[in-house]
């Protein structure tokens, strides 16, 4: 039977290093099929976050060969056996253990979105073709893979000031829905930090939901943002209200 | 009760934040409760996000001719009128008013011209009544639900095992547990306690269930001394994936039939035209998971031992934004285009109907204090579930289970818990590691699994059941002797170890109400009884502890009303 290696991290925040385990390839395995053999066989005690293995729940996030994928739907027979396959945690988050990394600071910035607020009024009809731009958005399955290589965030830790792209796919969601009666844009400026992204579009390569994350929700509300605080024109009117204000 | 461990204090707890779960926290908060959940894995990821086809309501968007009446008959003879009549009736009259207040909270259907709420067609629904989103309603569910409870400040425990129930008295006090990341103990304080933790499916080998999946409430609840019900009957979805094996069991979404997907053997035959011929590809789960399962021990199987679905007769574009997650699925894990050919699909072990025991309108398990919802609970479903009735029981029955444990709390004096019980709980997740010799976790679950793959499957003979219940208790020995090697910060090994004991209780309730069961009725079939019994037909059976045994005991099925009964009747 084909064999490969697998060079995975294994160790705690006080430090650790890639152990190399040997595992039997069968047909359509994928990389999490792998790590589970080494958890029944190899390391009982090995750790690794999954749910679904059918790349909907998004909890198996890892980085394979140096990029950031879901394990449960990168196949073995994508990847070159030659050499060892290595499976690291996700460098952006604080390491738990092994495979598992502290996503709570992602739970923390969701907190801060303003949820749904219907337009009052409304008779709750909406035309497909009005709401497939935020279905877009709602296929995110919280993998954080965007967040993981977003390099405001994974090189210059700017966690403070900036959300990141899953939020801002989030509130792009919200922005795009067509009954939402709320203006979440001020957020998206002063607490989300949406200036820091310079739409390098590593976030959009790396969505296992191919979610066009930069040009369909980064670039429309850095846009929106343009268009409420930088526009020139309103820029002046709102001094002539003021002064006149005064 | 002394500091030694971390307490947290709440009206209502909620075990599980799948859809049920979530829904009851929403509700219990709405009420004035203090609510806190406790969830094995993070916020978000609980198996509600693997539901694709639709939420099942009346809704008449589609079809005018829908109403609850319908969606109640299809229910009751979909569950082959085992269903407690209550539940089905408040489950149908409610759900369309779940799924409304899902859109007020910012859901996003797919929609009708008019645009409303799209509705599709499913197995054993007389009208097109699934509310849905492509195939991902579940995710569109539970993100919405996640979102509710985030922004009304609700508490949530992540990556923490409940492993046992605190009682004070008769009555629940509280749960004990611990937190996954650095293995520490915890203790919760509740008025109220709502079990909403979902199946059983992983005890079985071909399963679409993840790791979470192993009757953990049930099994808490079982021990605490609640009682379990129907718990023989345990759905295997009909088309679950079979090729390459790493991707076994794998759910492939009934909307594919739902869209006109059809089912077809190796010789080419349309099988579903004997087996069911008015229905077809649409009838219930439980027929057509029989129906293929028979074309394959007859030979007309595929090459790997399934079936063909094919739904490459619809325009490629129809199909991929109709069912993008399966065209994904299958072109990134088994290299198919289902645009283009089939897939081959076969039996998947997928839900339980059966769980503990409620009161219909208020979710209230058999002890006071303690509620469930959900998979977790018995009754909706009777024998049998239709698709697109759990995503709707989840939002029905969470919300009641919310209301009556936010009341019940309102309504009694904070509980007091007992340092022994605590202790107790401590000492048994600890023992593992104390061990110098015994196996490990891994191998006892796969034995396991194979045990209830070979033997608790699809059809069933008293030979096989009673060599299980053997082997089940052989396999307790093993497990009681576990041993768990590593330490206690995020150990899967020394987890797994704990869910073993759940899942050997919860497939001894299984095989025990199997092998009682002298009949073939929905989800259960017996090969050496292959006919429906009437005076089986009368009766549920009830599970409940007796010291270190289970105390079987048959109770008759709930009767209906006479306007009810009518309706039934009319309806046929």
């Amino acid at each position: 039977m084909a064999e490969a290696v697998l060079a995975v991290f294994r160790g705690t925040r006080e430090g650790g290093a890639a152990v190399d385990y040997r595992v039997p390839i069968a047909p359509g395995m994928v990389v999490l099929d792998a790590l589970h053999y080494i958890q029944g066989h190899l390391a009982p005690d090995l750790a690794v976050r999954w749910n679904c293995k059918a790349g909907r729940c998004g909890s198996c996030s890892a980085e394979v060969n140096g990029r950031p994928r879901l394990t449960c739907k990168t196949r073995m027979d994508s990847l070159p056996t030659d050499k060892p396959i290595t499976v690291a945690p996700m460098k952006t988050f604080p390491l738990i253990k092994d495979l598992v990394t502290d996503v709570s600071w992602n739970y923390q910035v969701n907190k801060k979105i303003p949820a749904f607020s219907p337009r009052p009024g409304t008779d709750w009809k909406m035309l497909q073709a009005d709401v497939d731009r935020a279905q877009e958005f709602r296929k995110c399955i919280e993998c954080f893979l965007c967040q993981d290589v977003c390099h405001v965030l994974r090189d210059h830790q700017k966690q403070e000031q900036y959300a990141g792209p899953r939020f801002f796919v989030r509130v792009a969601g919200l922005e795009m829905h067509p009954l939402d009666g709320l203006s979440r844009i001020k957020g998206i400026k002063d607490q989300m930090g949406i200036g820091f992204c310079n739409i390098t579009k590593c976030c959009t390569e790396v969505c296992p939901e191919s979610i066009h994350i930069t040009d369909n929700a980064i670039i429309p509300l850095k846009e929106r943002v343009v268009d409420q605080f930088y526009d020139p024109l309103v820029w002046i009117a709102r001094k002539f209200r003021r002064s006149g204000d005064s | 009760m002394n500091e030694k461990y971390e307490t947290h204090e709440h009206d209502v707890l909620i075990i599980g934040a799948g859809g049920a779960g979530l829904r009851a926290a929403v509700e219990a908060l709405n009420q004035g409760a203090s609510v806190g959940v406790v969830c094995k894995s993070l916020l978000g990821k609980a198996h509600t996000v693997m539901a694709e086809g639709g939420i099942a309501a009346a809704m008449a968007n589609v079809d005018a001719g829908d109403n609850w009446r319908t969606h109640f008959c299809d229910t009751m003879r979909g569950g082959k009128f085992l269903n407690n009549w209550r539940m089905a009736q408040l489950h149908a009259q409610e759900a369309p008013d779940r799924v409304r207040e899902l859109e007020q909270w910012g859901a996003l259907f797919d929609r009708t011209e008019s645009g409303d709420i799209m509705q599709r067609a499913f197995g054993g629904h007389t009208f097109k009544r699934l509310c849905h989103v492509g195939d991902r309603t579940g995710l569109e569910m539970i993100r919405t639900l996640q979102d509710r409870g985030v922004s009304m400040g609700i508490d949530v425990y992540m990556e923490c095992t409940v492993t046992r129930l605190l009682k004070d008295g008769d009555r629940v006090a509280g749960a004990f547990g611990y937190w996954r990341e650095q293995g520490r103990f915890v203790v919760f304080k509740a008025k109220s306690v709502v079990i909403a933790t979902g199946g059983i499916g992983k005890a079985w080998k071909v399963t679409s269930n993840s790791w979470e999946y192993t009757g953990d409430g049930m099994a808490l609840a079982y021990e605490a001394g609640a009682e379990l019900m129907d718990m023989e009957f345990v759905q295997f979805h009909p088309t679950g994936m079979v090729w390459p094996p790493g991707v076994q069991g794998i759910l492939v979404t009934e909307a594919v039939r739902g869209e006109g997907g059809v089912l077809r053997n190796r010789l080419g035959e349309r099988f579903m035209e004997k087996y069911d011929p008015k229905r077809m590809e649409l009838s219930t789960r439980d027929v057509v998971a029989r129906s293929i399962y028979t074309e394959v021990r007859e030979g007309r199987g595929t090459e790997h031992g399934g079936a063909y679905l094919d739904i490459s007769h619809k325009p490629a574009e129809y199909v991929k934004r109709k069912l993008p997650g399966m065209y994904h699925q299958f072109k990134e894990l088994a290299d198919v285009d289902i645009t283009a050919g089939p897939m081959e699909v076969g039996p998947t072990c997928h839900y339980v109907m059966g769980g503990i025991r409620v009161d219909a309108e208020s979710a209230q398990a058999s002890i006071p204090g303690l509620f469930a919802a959900g998979e977790a609970a018995a009754g909706l479903h009777g024998a049998n579930r239709l698709g697109g009735n759990s995503l709707s029981d989840l939002l029905v029955f969470g919300r009641r289970a919310g209301v009556a444990a936010a009341k019940h709390a309102k309504e009694t004096a904070a509980p007091t818990l007992d340092a022994a019980q605590v202790e107790d709980a401590a000492r048994e997740m600890l023992q593992p590691f104390e061990r110098r010799d015994g196996e490990g976790p891994y191998e006892i679950h796969r034995e396991l699994q194979d045990t209830l793959q070979a033997l608790v499957g699809i059809y069933r003979n008293e030979d096989d059941l009673k060599r299980a219940l053997a082997e089940i208790e052989c396999l307790r020995d093993r497990a009681a002797r576990v041993r768990v090697e590593g330490s206690r910060l995020f150990n899967p090994g020394w987890h797994l170890a704990r869910d073993l004991k759940s899942m050997l209780t919860v497939v001894e309730c299984v095989t025990l109400c199997a092998l009682a069961r002298k009949e073939s009725r929905g989800a259960h079939s017996r090969l050496d009884f292959p006919e429906y019994d009437a005076e089986w037909g009368k009766k549920n059976n009830v599970i409940v502890r007796d010291g270190a045994g289970m105390a079987l005991r048959q109770i008759p099925v709930r009767e209906m009303p006479e306007d009810l009964k009518q309706l039934v009747a009319d309806e046929k």
